[in-house]
């Protein structure tokens, strides 16, 4: 339990405001000793923000920064309410010492949980600083203003440090307190630049792949010839006969799916040595028999359905499994202090990796420090902690710092992968084109997305877990993206089976006014109702509704040399009040970008237990060729709350692509990727 | 062939002590700590690797550091002055061209050698001549719009 001395202590006098989830330990405390020095703080912290006896503000979150500009919307936040320029303001972030436990940074939750906790903070701390400003100049409360880090009345001014010299105030608030309605917004709404932009573009930032300590040695892991395979025998002696290299065997706590838990590793002082040790190693592997591949794994998906299958009467669609491929791949490093561990590394959870590192070792959370510095890209690829527990396990055997750096192969075989899966649809209509009757069944792919917004009378969804032959986990959307694209390609073959224009049959459907004002939206930008249909070309519409955000793309392709060629793609996006346009922007065009690829031509190919396309000469990502002239709409509802935009605005894509597809040239696509060698033969 | 002993890199004499075989991507991150140029594939693929040698682009992933002994090498670490921004790096902060930034580097030495050569180029020029950068962010056409705006005002 951390105490109000241990906080100061720890940051140093001033003021801390201490944001805690349930109101019920809502409580006050400060120099009147009303309650006692040593009172401990509520457990259940979301945030903490501290303004030192120098006025130098520091805000602390567990949630971390992975390129989608959450270290800037929560600096606007504190900026916003403090009145504070927002290059005083230092961000904190993911690091399980400093920082509150978070349970991660996924589901697009920072906007729409960590965004107002942090602006209430800010505020309390704001209130603070008029309470001894008020007390100190004996003027009224109501006359003071807060503005660029200074606090002025009546003919006094201070800084924020001018202020909280010498004190040592807390402050416990509960999460439900009132915040500024956008409306009144200053800096939260306005394109804030993000705040370490000039580290980026200098190359000076370190991330986690960058980090290198004093006396490090390189760390390599023997990985299994393919997946579930088992270690038959291994000859360590050319290994072991390099010099500075030691050869590290070791069991994991909990077996990782497909790899076992054997660790068999290497440490050296430079990378190419480390490279020849591992491939120093002698192995013999017995591998894991009977196992689909990428060509009969929707049949095996079926098969193994543990909760039933559907009729065979409904149109079915194939989705491929597909990789994140961050750009940096994973990596940590790992330090022991004695019985106490320090891990570098990046990760979308680090409160969870110290737990799994906790596990491993079977030592106190507390004696488990996980550092988060702003990683390279996670996409929801990067959860769990396999760099940093085995750069944990090679530095406890080799008694010095570990670097644990994935190469791409790595990368694209031993992390996760979205899940593969079929996806059904079916439906019946009424006359004028409402839906009477809907049937949807996802197998394996998952059930986010699973249930339509369009206004249905009567229908039956329903999620299939099955058995999976390769690792699967989070992607960007999780299965949203799968669920929307077959949704909407089927919501399109209704339309086209009564003759029906494909905007006005989603209007006829869909009650919702916020799903219903993006469909309008995106459509008027693209002028969809003058569109002029040609030869080879075509225009698609596509809608949804995820994670808080609605969304609506349009997207015009032209069919050249047998390809496809995505030409147009407008997208109305409505997440409630808008923190940051310019950023909003930056996500809606990067998940178009990266939705392309999953739409049209990524695919992991694997068979017995072996992933073909490990690489990137092999497994084709989009890029600047690719990309359509893009427009975005965003649709700012001042009066709604905030909600995330990483993921949603995703969705739209590939259904949006494979209407136009049908539009152009009559062929219906029922598979993701769609074109991944081009159009000639590839519908279902 | 002999050990390499010294490299031209950012305009001083660097030493080094590396088998001439290895890739330049690592004497350059793990031997000198310029951790600047990114690795991303290993296989010249993504192009997050760049480095300007004697002006011109290369992969340094996939270039053997004895390919480069005795040439100018720049990293983006040596862009321009300590303190000061080339014209390309302001380009890509004014556009916010970047979200997690790992592509950045190769990107904006990418850009320079880009314009070097061609200081107007056209959308379809960037387009061809950038697109062995992968961004897997998605801000292709950011990067796009900050490279146009690096040739207005002469600034290329």
């Amino acid at each position: 339990m951390i105490t109000r001395r241990d906080f100061f202590s720890v940051l140093g006098g001033g003021i801390v405001v201490l944001l805690i989830e349930d109101d019920a330990d809502a409580q006050e405390s400060g120099g009147g000793g009303r309650r006692g020095f040593n009172e401990p703080a509520p457990t259940a912290l979301s945030a903490w923000l501290h303004i030192g006896e120098d006025g130098k503000i520091t805000c602390y979150t567990g949630k971390v920064e992975v390129g989608q500009n959450a270290r800037t919307s929560l600096t606007q936040a504190v900026a916003e309410e403090l009145h504070a320029p927002v290059g005083s303001i230092t961000m904190v972030m993911g690091d399980t010492a400093l920082t509150p436990f978070d349970m991660g940074t996924f589901g697009s939750r920072t906007t729409p949980t960590m965004w107002p906790q942090i602006r209430k903070a800010a505020a309390t701390a704001r209130e603070m600083l008029i309470d001894l400003a008020s007390q100190k100049w004996m003027v009224d409360r109501s006359a003071i203003k807060v503005s660029d880090g200074k606090l002025m009345a009546q003919g006094h001014s201070a800084t924020f440090g001018e202020l909280t010299n010498g004190q040592k105030l807390t402050r416990s608030i509960p999460t439900s307190a009132a915040l500024t309605p956008a409306t009144e917004w200053e800096v939260a709404g306005t394109s804030v630049a993000k705040p370490n932009g000039r580290d980026i573009v200098t190359g000076s930032h370190k991330y986690p792949y960058d980090i290198k300590h004093p006396g490090m040695l390189y760390g390599k892991i023997l990985y299994p010839a393919s997946f579930g395979a088992t270690l038959k025998s291994l000859d360590k002696s050319a290994a072991e006969a390099i010099p500075g290299v030691k050869v590290v065997r070791e069991k994991l706590a909990a077996a990782r799916e497909g790899f076992g838990s054997d660790v068999v590793g290497v440490v050296a002082p430079d990378p190419a040595t480390a490279e020849r040790a591992l491939a120093g190693l002698k192995a013999e592997w017995q591998p894991l028999a009977d196992q689909p591949s990428s060509k009969d794994v929707y049949d095996w998906f079926k098969k193994t359905a543990r909760e039933g299958t559907s009729s065979s009467s409904l149109t079915s669609y194939d989705i491929a499994y597909i990789a994140h491929v961050p750009l940096e791949p994973r990596a940590a490093v790992a330090e022991w202090n004695g019985d106490k561990l320090t891990v570098w590394t990046g990760t979308q959870r680090p409160f969870g990796v110290r737990s799994e590192l906790s596990g491993q070792f079977g030592i106190a959370e507390t004696d488990v420090h996980v550092l988060m510095p702003d990683t390279g890209s996670g996409y929801g690829g990067k959860h769990n902690g396999d760099a940093a527990l085995e750069a944990a396990i090679l530095a406890k055997a080799a008694g010095k710092p570990v670097k644990r750096n994935w190469t791409r192969e790595e990368e694209m075989t031993w992390a996760y992968f979205r899940p593969g899966g079929v996806i059904e649809a079916g439906a019946k209509l009424n006359p004028d084109g409402t839906i009477a009757d809907w049937e949807f069944h996802n197998y394996n792919s998952g059930p986010s997305g699973l249930q339509t917004p369009y206004y249905v009378a009567s229908k039956n969804e329903k999620y299939h877990p099955s058995q999976t032959p390769l690792r699967q986990g989070s992607y960007r959307g999780l299965a949203a993206t799968a669920n929307h694209f077959v949704r909407e390609s089927y919501m399109d073959e209704l339309a086209h089976s009564i003759k029906m224009d494909p905007l006005e049959f989603r209007l006829k459907n869909a009650r919702d006014e916020r799903l219903r004002a993006v469909i309008v939206a995106a459509a008027d930008k693209f002028g969809w109702e003058g569109r002029k249909k040609t030869s080879r070309r075509g225009f698609g519409i596509a809608a949804g509704f995820e994670k808080g955000g609605y969304v609506a793309t349009c997207a015009e392709i032209a069919v050249e040399k047998g390809g496809v060629k995505v030409v147009r793609v407008v997208e109305a996006f409505e997440c409630g009040a808008v923190v940051n346009p310019e950023h909003l922007r930056n996500q809606i065009e990067g998940a178009i970008a990266m939705g392309l690829g999953g739409a049209l031509f990524e695919q992991i190919e694997f068979a017995n237990g072996k992933i073909a396309t490990n690489r990137l000469s092999r497994y084709r990502v989009p890029r600047f060729a690719d990309m359509p002239v893009i427009e975005t709409v965003l649709v700012d509802r001042k009066d709604l709350v905030s909600a995330g935009a990483g993921e949603t605005p995703i969705v739209g894509v590939a259904p949006a692509v494979g209407n136009a597809i049908f539009d152009a040239v009559g062929q219906r696509i029922r598979c993701l990727p769609m074109a991944p060698k081009g159009l000639s033969g590839s519908s279902a | 062939m002999p050990v390499v002993s010294e490299l031209n890199i950012n305009g001083k004499s660097r030493r080094v002590d590396a088998d001439p075989d290895r890739p330049l991507l690592s004497v350059l991150r793990d031997d000198l700590d310029l951790t600047g140029t990114k690795y991303g594939c290993g296989e010249g693929q993504c192009w997050a690797c760049t480095v300007l040698v004697d002006g011109a682009p290369m992969r340094s992933c996939i270039t053997k550091v004895s390919a480069v002994a005795g040439k100018r090498i720049v990293t983006i670490e040596g862009l321009a002055p300590e303190g000061h921004l080339h014209p390309v790096q302001q380009a890509f902060l004014e556009a916010d061209a970047m979200q997690c930034g790992w592509c950045t580097p190769g990107m904006i030495l990418g850009a320079v050698s880009l314009l070097k050569n061609n200081p107007h180029p056209s959308d379809a020029e960037i387009v061809a001549g950038m697109n062995g950068h992968i961004c897997r962010c998605g801000t292709y056409p950011r990067v796009v719009a900050a490279i146009r705006n690096s040739t207005k005002g002469g600034r290329a």
